[in-house]
């Protein structure tokens, strides 16, 4: 990683003509008496999309981002500021401002050492993805992908194909001599189609990608299988009834609807909202608070994942961190700062959108692990049910533990067997309870093709999720027949 | 804020220049046509917690964003770097897409005859003297009144301040160039309140382009405790099939659906549940949903919209029918049709009122559910399935009778327009879609 500084130094800093001696003095004006922690965070972002509708690429777009934020933080407070003009001037002004933070609170123990870099397993490669295939091709890999999906049916009326890539040179540099440094590829391909049949109109969609090149995408069949999968989704609800109201034993598939531990789970186990006790999970590390087949770990360390980070946006080497251990709350997800307030390790968790937000406690890629049913023995169980396997999103209110998912593929069981498709439906449960109610975990653990995108107090970060196949017992369905 | 919109005024302001830079690489570089936009903003965030200042956030930047049509190719390019060499390499970078991007007829700046002109001023911009200390005291009133109202309150996610000083500018090849200064501020709070039953969190806010426009930083504090206190001890019921009362701030989250079935972009698709229903009795008759893009001191007002057309008052839903759609050039072109001065979404969509306040709403509906929270993404545009997490009020005789929690709320939207019973006076102003609250005869609810 000592090359990414260096790499990090050469994008953002030579250009503006900041040297070692204007970020001593930039962190001095930051960390005056009372200041626990200052940083500064650089980061370089190109990213680009390229999108197909009606059989030709109709637009593409190209985004350049530059610009560092500064922070202070005293005791559990925090000025911030941003700026996308990195020249000395500016970010004075900028420095000067995040101090006024402290009013005699903070304890004041930043020790200014030598300056020190991070060095953590590098987990994806340093590639740019925009420069990894030629403009040319990325067309044409849309193009391919259309076809993909045109041909495999002919109620296939509409084909939208989004083609995303970014790269991400972010350096942290802290008042505590720290340094580091990443470079983060991120790639992206969603296709969405609308199938028709009789007068009727469906939708399906899939989605996936990597911290890899575009040569994820072309050295392999993932693409096209995209699209058949999106196609096979848009056709399977052409044949769907409608939802069943009420109280019934959900069985989740597994992969993507892990969204539920993300939303029953993650986000009541960030470190912020247990520090203020905001969460229904405050105060309730070392309680039983789910099923003793849950174990649940927020895994940031897997080789390209989505969510995967080498280090976190405050320069924390990333983690595999045990949240729920045979139904038992282990701990909780954190940055640095409200680690520190609870007293606990950083966990790695400290991630921002861009240079223009603040770090908080984050998701990376949040998963439950396998247990000992089969998928069949798990389906077989159910005497009526719905069996759910694919997302839109979910949502969660941390306080009361409310969560809801809402279901694009979904089928009804009855009688131990899949029987009809059913139409889109909203999932709603409250976290703590629900985890109780989880009975069957399947052996079949799998990964999320790696399409999530987390929201939190308006700052979006990429995540992942994954289980194998669960059985819950009693959760409310909202369809339309009662 | 005032002037001709074809012809560049001397001392276009702060950010047009970039605007111009832009259009004259563009035009240097050789592309037939181009359109540029430019948005800067300035100003805080301050957030008070348990009475302590917890956070402030200055925010200071912005982006150009410039697009360009090699005949009828299309590439554009964004960048937060105003210099004069990375305004070119944008627009390089945008000429360099178009050539890779397919001929689409319909791509293009709007229509020239369609732009806007008249720009009087919709005194959105009131640059204010609330520096930080006052900023301070304001939230620290805010979350005092909600920490102090009850006992049951126990906690707090903290009182917000936030003010913004923005520029936007957006020019074109034809000669368009325009530039326009808001002002917004906002005081928000989010307590928590605790029974033996449980927490339970909620928040109001507070929002304009003029500080004096918002309500008392003591009336949020107090308006954020009652709104949790009223949430705890929430049950649940039984799975029922009633009439469901959607609260003013969040009914316009239907008009949202209805927004995103008659949008162009779903239209030309065939991806809508409203396809080709112009002239069909959508609403009940009576109904009327309009645009008011010129309203004054209206944050969401404007007379162009984001490609410089002339925004037009006009009625979207008449007497319960359709009467247009939410078209750009673009998506208009796809059609056969116009423009609707819709790029870049509705300018303050409303639905007129009838007679009875919030509680004459209840009596109407007199027993059913009241929603106050939506949960979810189960809103399906193609089809008009809906399917959202809800909680609320359960309402007997009229009246509120206890909170409840874990519902669904499920229907098709087109079955849910044409349900609208009544829709209450009780506008909620804040945002860019006005309504009040809007009563529904029967949804499915889904509970124990």
């Amino acid at each position: 990683m000592e090359n990414y500084i260096e790499q990090a130094r050469t994008t953002l800093l030579n250009p503006a003509e900041v040297g070692d001696r204007e970020l001593d003095t930039l962190l001095g004006k930051m960390s005056g008496r009372h200041i626990d922690h200052a940083d500064l965070y650089f980061q370089y972002t190109r990213h680009e999309s390229w999108v197909l509708e009606e059989g030709i690429v109709k637009s593409g777009s190209y985004n350049v981002d530059k610009g560092v934020g500064l922070r202070a933080v005293s005791g559990d407070k925090s000025g911030f500021a941003f700026s996308d003009d990195l020249r000395f001037p500016t970010l004075t002004q900028a420095a000067e401002s995040v101090r006024g933070i402290a009013h005699g609170i903070g304890t004041g123990r930043i020790v200014a050492t030598e300056r020190r870099s991070v060095n953590a397993p590098v987990l994806y490669g340093p590639h740019d993805p925009l420069a990894s295939i030629s403009d040319a091709e990325k067309v044409s890999l849309l193009e391919r992908v259309e076809q993909e999906a045109r041909n495999k049916d002919p109620r296939v009326k509409q084909v939208i194909v989004n083609l995303a890539g970014s790269h991400e040179i972010m350096m942290v540099v802290r008042a505590d001599g720290e340094i580091c440094a990443d470079v983060r590829p991120l790639v992206r391909l969603t296709v969405n189609v609308v199938a028709e049949s009789n007068g009727r109109r469906e939708q399906g969609g899939f989605s996936g990608g990597s911290r890899e090149t575009y040569d994820f995408l072309t050295n392999s069949d993932v693409a096209f299988e995209y699209a058949r999968e999106a196609v096979r989704q848009a056709l399977v609800n052409l044949e769907s009834i409608n939802a069943p109201a009420g109280t019934m034993d959900v069985v989740l598939g597994p992969g993507w609807p892990g969204i539920i531990l993300h939303e029953a789970v993650g986000h009541g186990l960030e470190g912020d909202f247990n520090r203020k006790g905001t969460s229904a999970y405050s105060g309730r590390v070392g309680e039983k608070v789910a099923s003793e087949l849950c174990t649940i770990v927020d895994d940031g360390t897997i080789t390209n994942r989505r969510g995967s980070l080498t280090i976190d946006d405050e320069g924390t080497q990333s983690m595999n961190t045990v949240l729920i251990e045979n139904g038992v709350l282990k701990g909780y997800m954190q940055d640095l700062t409200n680690a520190r307030l609870m007293n606990q390790p950083p966990t790695g968790n400290g991630r921002r959108e861009s240079f223009r937000h603040q770090p908080m406690p984050r998701m990376t890629n949040t998963y439950m692990l396998p247990g000992e049913s089969t998928h069949d023995e798990i389906i077989s169980s159910v005497d009526k049910g719905l069996y759910a396997v694919s997302f839109s999103g979910g949502q969660v209110d941390i306080t009361s533990g409310e969560f809801v998912f809402s279901a694009t593929e979904a089928y009804m069981i009855e009688k131990g067997k899949l029987t009809r498709p059913v139409k889109g439906v909203t999932l709603i449960g409250n976290g703590p309870d629900v985890l109780n109610r989880i009975t069957m975990v399947g052996n079949n653990l799998e990964l999320d093709s790696g399409t999530g995108t987390c929201g939190k107090n308006g700052q979006s970060v990429p995540v992942g999720v994954g289980q194998p196949t669960i059985r819950i017992d009693s959760l409310t369905v909202g369809g339309v027949e009662i | 804020m005032s002037g001709n919109g074809l012809v560049p005024e001397e001392n276009s302001g702060d950010v047009s220049k970039y605007v111009v830079q832009a259009l004259d690489y563009a035009s240097r570089f050789g592309v037939d046509s181009a359109c540029a936009r430019v948005g800067r903003g300035k100003g805080y965030e301050l957030t008070v917690r348990m009475g302590e200042l917890e956070t402030i956030e200055h925010h200071n930047g912005g982006s150009l964003c410039v697009t360009v049509f090699m005949g009828h190719k299309k590439g554009s390019s964004t960048t937060s770097d105003f210099s004069d060499e990375v305004i070119a390499g944008a627009v390089r970078a945008a000429k360099s897409i178009a050539g890779f991007t397919s001929e689409d007829p319909c791509n293009g700046l709007a229509p020239k005859d369609r732009l806007a002109r008249e720009f009087t001023d919709l005194d959105l911009c009131h640059p204010s003297d609330i520096d930080r200390e006052k900023a301070m005291e304001i939230a620290q009133e805010c979350e005092s009144a909600a920490l102090t109202s009850d006992a049951r309150i126990i906690n707090s996610e903290g009182a917000t301040v936030e003010t913004l000083e923005s520029t936007t500018a957006f020019g074109n090849s034809d000669g368009f160039l325009h530039e326009e200064k808001t002002t917004s501020y906002v005081v928000s709070c989010c307590v928590v309140g605790k029974t033996e039953s449980g927490m339970q969190q909620d928040y109001w806010y507070s929002r304009g382009c003029d500080p004096s426009q918002l309500d008392s930083a003591q009336s949020i504090g107090l308006m954020t405790a009652k709104r949790t206190l009223r949430r705890l001890d929430s049950r649940r019921i039984n799975t029922c099939d009633v009439p469901v009362l959607f609260e003013a701030p969040i009914a316009s989250s239907l008009l949202r659906c209805l927004v995103g079935g008659i949008s162009g972009s779903a239209l030309y698709r065939k991806a809508s549940f409203l396809l080709d229903s112009i002239g069909e009795q959508i609403f009940p008759e009576g109904t009327r949903i309009h645009e008011q893009p010129h309203l004054k001191r209206t944050l969401g007002s404007s007379f162009s919209d984001a490609e410089g057309v002339a925004t037009v008052p006009r009625d979207i839903i008449s007497n319960g029918v359709l009467e247009g759609y939410v078209l750009d050039s673009y998506s208009a072109r796809k059609l056969g049709l116009e423009t609707t001065a819709n790029a870049g979404g509705v300018h303050n969509l409303t639905i007129d009122s009838g007679q009875r306040d919030f509680a004459g709403m209840l009596k109407l509906m007199d027993t059913g559910l009241l929603v106050t929270d939506l949960m979810g993404f189960g809103v399906n545009t193609v089809t008009g399935n809906y399917s959202q997490g809800a909680r609320g009020f359960w309402v007997e005789n009229g009246e509120m009778q206890y909170p409840v929690e874990e519902l669904t709320i499920a229907g098709n939207l087109r079955d849910m327009f044409g349900a609208i019973v009544d829709v209450g006076n009780d506008v909620d102003l804040r945002r860019n879609i006005r309504t009040g609250s809007i009563l529904i005869s029967n949804m499915a609810v889904s509970g124990e």
